[in-house]
């Protein structure tokens, strides 16, 4: 009794600070990231109301002008303002991104998860098949499925082209989970939970699933920042995003090319866009991780 | 002997893999809801008709069940023999041998370029750590990270043009016919490409180099008295590099794909450009061939980073 009473009352005890500002203390640069990932959130939310100009709107008395006050980054070769487009087309990348970094990333947390903690058989197929996959360079797997697929817009995004890019990066997410899974498959809780008489997949989902969330989250923002790379690069060699649609590697595609000299700002910035947009998404990822998991700093 | 029965054990492995990436590949573009023969056929201006669509078809050997199709295609690997491209009607092995070169030659150099940059620099970061020279090291490695290879290219063309007002010449001259036409053609896409495998590698020397120095027997060899350079490049540098060399094994597959890209800004008439061409023509056995390929050179250099890995420390057995 008395041990308790020399506590010092909670008042005088060191108060918890709050993980937020800890974060910001110690990983500025990730805030700069995700400060920078916040206006290209802000731009494809509002487009309509931060974009000038229509995106789509030709006019072709202002065809290729400089960078000025009445078009900020210029104007294409059909006098589209390009830093609407640009704005634009953070809808695009965003869109397109986040979706196909969650989608693989999924997947392939569940596949991972489930295959390490089934192991025996199940794992070693899963294996096999993870195996096949991560023997095709990412573009290489993304440009086939796309072939393949074609073309299914929905609210504006082609999802074939999300699946496309998501394929990928499901084996390297599910080998990050399962090599997680095949410790925690160990830990006593797990047998708790299996004495219980808890079904496999409840314990799949509610038991090992949130002990992967540290890896999920880094994994899911690196490979945003990917993705986005990803999907310009499709979009750059014609088989991502098509015209009108505005989309920053398509920015860069086909006829560009012919105006190197006469407009270099038509090159230059939808290229600062993509740049910007991929490190501050890999900025973030960085902090996150040493944030969430210093052990796999590297 | 050890390394043979390695190299053996390692090739054997590889093979269900490729079975298994055929086998993916195969299946995967016959899904595919176009037709590459109306693709083709309208290409070449051809009036099309149900007739010459079948007739075509049957020419290629497309009429025949998919099942049927793919024991020919396993029979046809199995000799070596990918096949015809549907669109040119050229044996696979051709088509792709033609336009080999300029791509591997661009991938040697742009792994030389990122060598040659990371190394040195990965070495000054980490022995200048948290001094300017870090902090310009790191922005440039990060920023390598970010830059998409193509438009880099693109930035390199611009310029060219604005300073010199010359851009290569279009078109692949052997280098042992014309080494100086030729470099002065590959040595910028290489450069394109290689930027950020350089980035990568640099980041892993800083941070393996900088483990390295935490370690007691370098500690031991300062107190003994030898020169802190020496230190570096005789004691620290020889462990720094194994995990160099494994990422830019593993950052190898990164290059195939930007090579993919920037041959279209560069105009290079490579494999990644035949690639593409594929990918858009809906050319089944190129596609099917390329892919193919690029799991095999993956493998292949895999194979090498390891057989590298217990050369550089002689402590990792072959296994």
């Amino acid at each position: 009794m008395a041990e308790i009473a020399a506590r010092p009352a909670a008042a005088d005890m060191p108060r918890r600070p709050n993980p937020v500002w800890l974060f910001v203390k110690q990983q500025p640069l990730g805030v700069f990231g995700f400060l920078v990932i916040l206006v290209f959130i802000v731009f494809a939310v509002f487009a309509r109301q931060v974009a000038p100009y229509d995106p789509e709107e030709i006019d072709f008395a202002a065809m290729l002008s400089a960078p000025s006050a009445e078009h900020l980054f210029g104007t294409d070769q059909y006098g589209r303002d390009v830093f609407s487009r640009i704005v634009h087309g953070a809808r695009t990348a965003l869109a397109v991104g986040v979706l196909s970094s969650l989608i693989g990333c999924t997947l392939g947390a569940l596949i991972g998860a489930a295959s390490g903690y089934f192991g025996g058989r199940v794992d070693t197929i899963v294996q096999r098949f993870v195996d096949i996959m991560l023997a095709f360079p990412i573009i290489v797997l993304a440009m086939v499925v796309v072939a393949v697929l074609g073309k299914w817009p929905l609210w504006g995004v082609d999802l074939n082209l999300v699946i496309a890019i998501a394929l990928p990066f499901l084996p390297k997410m599910a080998r990050v989970a399962r090599s997680s899974t095949l410790a925690i498959a160990q830990m006593p809780y797990i047998d708790a939970a299996r004495a219980a008489g808890y079904s496999h997949t409840r314990i799949v989902l509610r038991h090992i699933m949130p002990n992967i969330m540290a890896p999920y989250l880094i994994m899911v923002t690196a490979f945003i920042a990917q993705a986005i790379l990803l999907e310009a690069s499709l979009s750059f060699l014609g088989l991502g995003v098509t015209e009108p649609t505005p989309a920053w590697g398509l920015m860069l595609a086909g006829q560009s090319a012919d105006f190197y000299k006469e407009a270099p700002w038509m090159i230059l910035f939808p290229g600062l866009a993509i740049t910007l947009a991929v490190f501050a998404f890999n900025l973030f990822g960085d902090s996150l991780r040493d944030w969430l998991d210093p052990k796999m700093k590297g | 002997m050890q390394m043979l029965s390695f190299l053996v054990r390692r090739i054997l492995l590889a093979i269900p893999t490729l079975i298994g990436v055929a086998v993916v590949t195969f299946f995967l573009i016959r899904v595919v809801p176009g037709d590459p023969v109306v693709v083709k056929l309208r290409a070449d201006g051809a009036p099309i008709s149900e007739a010459t669509i079948q007739a075509e078809r049957k020419r290629l050997g497309l009429d025949k069940p998919i099942y049927e199709q793919f024991v020919d295609y396993m029979v046809g690997l199995a000799r070596l023999d990918l096949g015809r491209s549907l669109w040119t009607g050229q044996p696979v092995a051709d088509e792709i041998a033609t336009r080999f070169p300029v791509s591997f030659q661009v991938a040697i150099m742009a792994t030389l370029i990122a060598l040659l940059i990371a190394i040195p620099l990965g070495i000054l970061s980490a022995v200048y750590r948290d001094t300017w020279v870090d902090y310009v090291v790191r922005i440039v490695a990060v920023s390598g990270l970010a830059i998409p290879s193509f438009w880099l290219g693109m930035l390199i063309i611009m310029a060219l043009l604005a300073t010199f007002n010359w851009l290569p010449k279009i078109g692949y001259v052997s280098i042992f016919q014309d080494p100086v036409a030729n470099l002065s053609a590959l040595i910028f896409p290489a450069l394109a490409v290689g930027y950020r495998y350089a980035a990568v590698a640099t980041r892993m020397m800083r941070s393996a180099l900088l483990e390295v120095l935490r370690e007691d027997y370098i500690r031991t060899a300062r107190a003994k008295g030898v020169y802190r350079q020496l230190v570096v490049r005789r004691h620290a540098l020889r462990n720094a590099l194994l995990p160099v060399v494994t990422v830019v094994g593993l950052e190898f597959a990164f290059l195939i794909g930007g090579l993919v890209v920037t041959e279209q800004v560069f105009n290079l008439n490579g494999i990644g450009k035949l690639f593409v061409d594929a990918t858009t023509r809906g050319d089944f056995t190129l596609i099917q061939g390329l892919v193919l390929l690029i799991a095999v050179i993956f493998i292949v250099v895999n194979i090498v980073v390891d057989v590298l890995y217990g050369m550089l420390d002689p402590r990792i057995r072959l296994s």
